[in-house]
């Protein structure tokens, strides 16, 4: 089965039934996504999968076949981070870290479709990710932040353009 | 001249006949009062007034989502249009304030407001009818004493000639017979207990009975199963399309915590039904359960062995079959949905087995789809089933295979038709607010319920 993940296609020998979770991981070494709880309730495993945001431990590979899979390394690299990636740095998001791809992922997601969230939308479309360490305050802050970057590119280039 | 003559008289029988349904039709205003002073009313029927508002389900249709509590302005889908429920606080001019308790009764009674306005029947008074005094004058005491809400409802979207609000007069000359409560001397104290409750205020066959075309229960029909706001309310007679048949005791279980081992949860407008029944008391709540276990009446053996099968399937799930041959919908299952609905992980966190869930087996689609489009999202500050929703990452075609797959697996029942175009219509509808589960009755009755209040 042909998967494309971050905008290269694999070749996937695995069952139709996998969990995308674990073909992400265990084939293709992108180790963003976490396993957390295996029911979709703490959204740990969270990717982008065209353009929404998706459990990926309850996802079987064969109904993603086709579609554009982002993961937390297609957002961007060490060097060269993405907006919400480097916002979460910048705000110091992370404690243990754990939940932390699938909160940008999620929150990517929200952005691409609305890059004015409010608030209440940014918690609103937070709410199925879980932070047991609580940091929510900070989480909120970088997703703001990353927003405000966003909006700061898109502008610039606009600016640029002839 | 003879021509004339019977044109005369067709149209004087005309004139006769609607002055006569005017007569009929025509129900006087009764004149306002001042707001009763909320410290006149006795603590003890404010408390069972606290009551008898949860078991009536007052709020799930007069508080709008997110809205505060009985000021109205929720919308409810009719076949007839679109109608909003009132406010029923005691702000005087948006609400009620102003209404001596016989105009509070007399819409109870007659579906008929403090101005004399005939009401629509989606004021389900064809089953409050049936109060006693007593429990009317402790409602009345409750609403008196909730906080004021200035609140106007949208106006009903409703056309004619269904906006003519007389004409119900003539719909109740068919379909409403006033009450109060007759007990049925055959049956036991209990028994009529929960008739009284269940017949009128909880006014479960507003939903669990099926309406004929003019929008009244079928008396044909009783308990059938109807439809509410795009979710099945399953059939309670013998009707019922659950794997395991119903008994007063699962009954009491279920009604009484949301959620029974051998039938699933109650989610869908039916939540908000059991958050309220969580403060009826437990009397009350066994007596409902006597009831509504009397109108499937006895179960057969056969039956019963049957479902004591299932109940000893469910403990021991089949797993991944082996074959090789699987369908689309049986991989989407066994990554999807397995995992917590073959756990074994005791109700309301996991999932149910799905040969004992009625979902599989009802009528239509409708409730299962709602669940896996949109999920369960759980309840704030209590204990609640929870399920993610499937609609970002399943197509309307995998859903579809899906839920073919659930529906040949887990009953006996034919395949649903046109599956896909099911799903397709639910996602289009969007999101509905009958997935959010609703979080009692009104904080307030919570503190009358610990003597703190009001």
């Amino acid at each position: 089965m042909k998967l494309k993940v971050n905008g290269s296609e694999y070749e996937i020998d695995a069952d139709p039934d996998t969990p995308l979770l674990y073909v992400l991981r265990n084939d293709l070494a992108l180790n963003g996504a976490k396993f957390g709880c295996g029911l979709g309730q703490c959204g740990a495993c969270t990717v982008m999968v065209d353009g929404k945001a998706i459990f990926s431990c309850l996802t079987p590979m064969l109904v993603v076949e086709g579609k554009e899979i982002t993961t937390v390394e297609g957002l961007g690299s060490i060097d060269n981070p993405g907006p919400l990636q480097r916002a979460f740095i910048e705000e110091q998001a992370a404690q243990c870290g754990y939940c932390i791809a699938g909160m940008i992922m999620r929150a990517q997601a929200l952005l691409q479709k609305n890059p004015d969230a409010s608030d209440a939308e940014v918690r609103a479309a937070l709410e199925p990710n879980l932070c047991r360490c609580g940091t929510h305050m900070r989480i909120l802050r970088a997703v703001r932040r990353a927003a405000d970057l966003m909006r700061t590119a898109a502008h610039g280039s606009e600016r640029r353009a002839p | 001249m003879t021509a004339f003559r019977t044109l005369a008289a067709i149209i004087g029988l005309c004139l006769v006949t609607a002055i006569g349904f005017v007569a009929i039709a025509w129900r006087s205003p009764i004149a306002p009062v001042p707001p009763p002073n909320t410290a006149s009313f006795d603590r003890e029927l404010l408390r069972r007034g606290a009551q008898l508002a949860a078991a009536g389900d007052c709020n799930a249709c007069h508080t709008a989502p997110g809205g505060r509590a009985f000021a109205g302005g929720r919308a409810l889908p009719t076949p007839f249009g679109t109608i909003y429920s009132t406010n029923i606080t005691p702000d005087p001019d948006t609400g009620i304030g102003q209404w001596p308790e016989e105009a509070f009764r007399r819409a109870l009674a007659e579906g008929v407001d403090r101005e004399g306005r005939q009401l629509y029947p989606a004021f389900p008074y064809d089953h409050f009818t049936l109060l006693t005094q007593e429990d009317v004058s402790a409602l009345y005491a409750f609403f008196m004493t909730r906080e004021m809400v200035t609140a106007t409802a949208p106006e009903n979207e409703i056309s004619f000639p269904l906006n003519v609000r007389m004409l119900l007069a003539g719909w109740k000359l068919f379909f409403f017979r006033q009450g109060p409560y007759q007990p049925d001397a055959a049956q036991s104290a209990e028994w009529n207990r929960g008739a009284y409750l269940s017949e009128g205020l909880a006014h479960c066959g507003a939903c669990h009975t099926p309406r004929n075309r003019l929008g009244a229960e079928k008396a044909s029909e009783r308990y059938g199963g109807g439809e509410i706001e795009g979710w099945n309310a399953y059939a309670l007679n013998e009707a019922s399309p659950a794997p395991v048949p119903w008994d007063t005791e699962s009954l009491r279980l279920y009604l009484k915590n949301g959620w029974h081992d051998a039938h699933g949860v109650a989610r869908g407008p039916m939540a908000a039904v059991v958050d309220n029944l969580a403060t009826t008391p437990d009397a009350d709540i066994k007596a409902i359960a006597t009831y509504v276990a009397s109108i499937a009446g006895p179960v057969s053996a056969e039956r019963q062995q049957a479902a004591e099968a299932l109940v000893a399937a469910a403990r021991n799930p089949a797993g991944k079959s082996a074959s090789g041959t699987e369908t689309s919908g049986e991989h989407i299952f066994h990554a999807t949905c397995a995992g917590c609905h073959e756990s074994e992980r005791p109700l309301p966190f996991g999932g149910v087995n799905l040969i004992l869930s009625t979902g599989p087996s009802g009528p239509n689609p409708h409730n299962i789809l709602n669940v896996v489009l949109w999920g369960l999202p759980p309840a704030d500050g209590a204990r609640s089933p929870i399920m993610p929703g499937f609609a970002a990452s399943l197509s309307d075609q995998q859903i579809a295979a899906l839920l073919s797959y659930v529906r040949a697996r887990f009953s006996d029942k034919p395949a649903w038709p046109d599956l896909e175009k099911k799903v397709r219509e639910a996602r289009n509808a969007g999101r509905p607010d009958t997935v959010y589960p609703a979080h009692g009755i009104d904080p307030a009755e919570a503190m009358l319920n610990r003597g703190e209040g009001p």
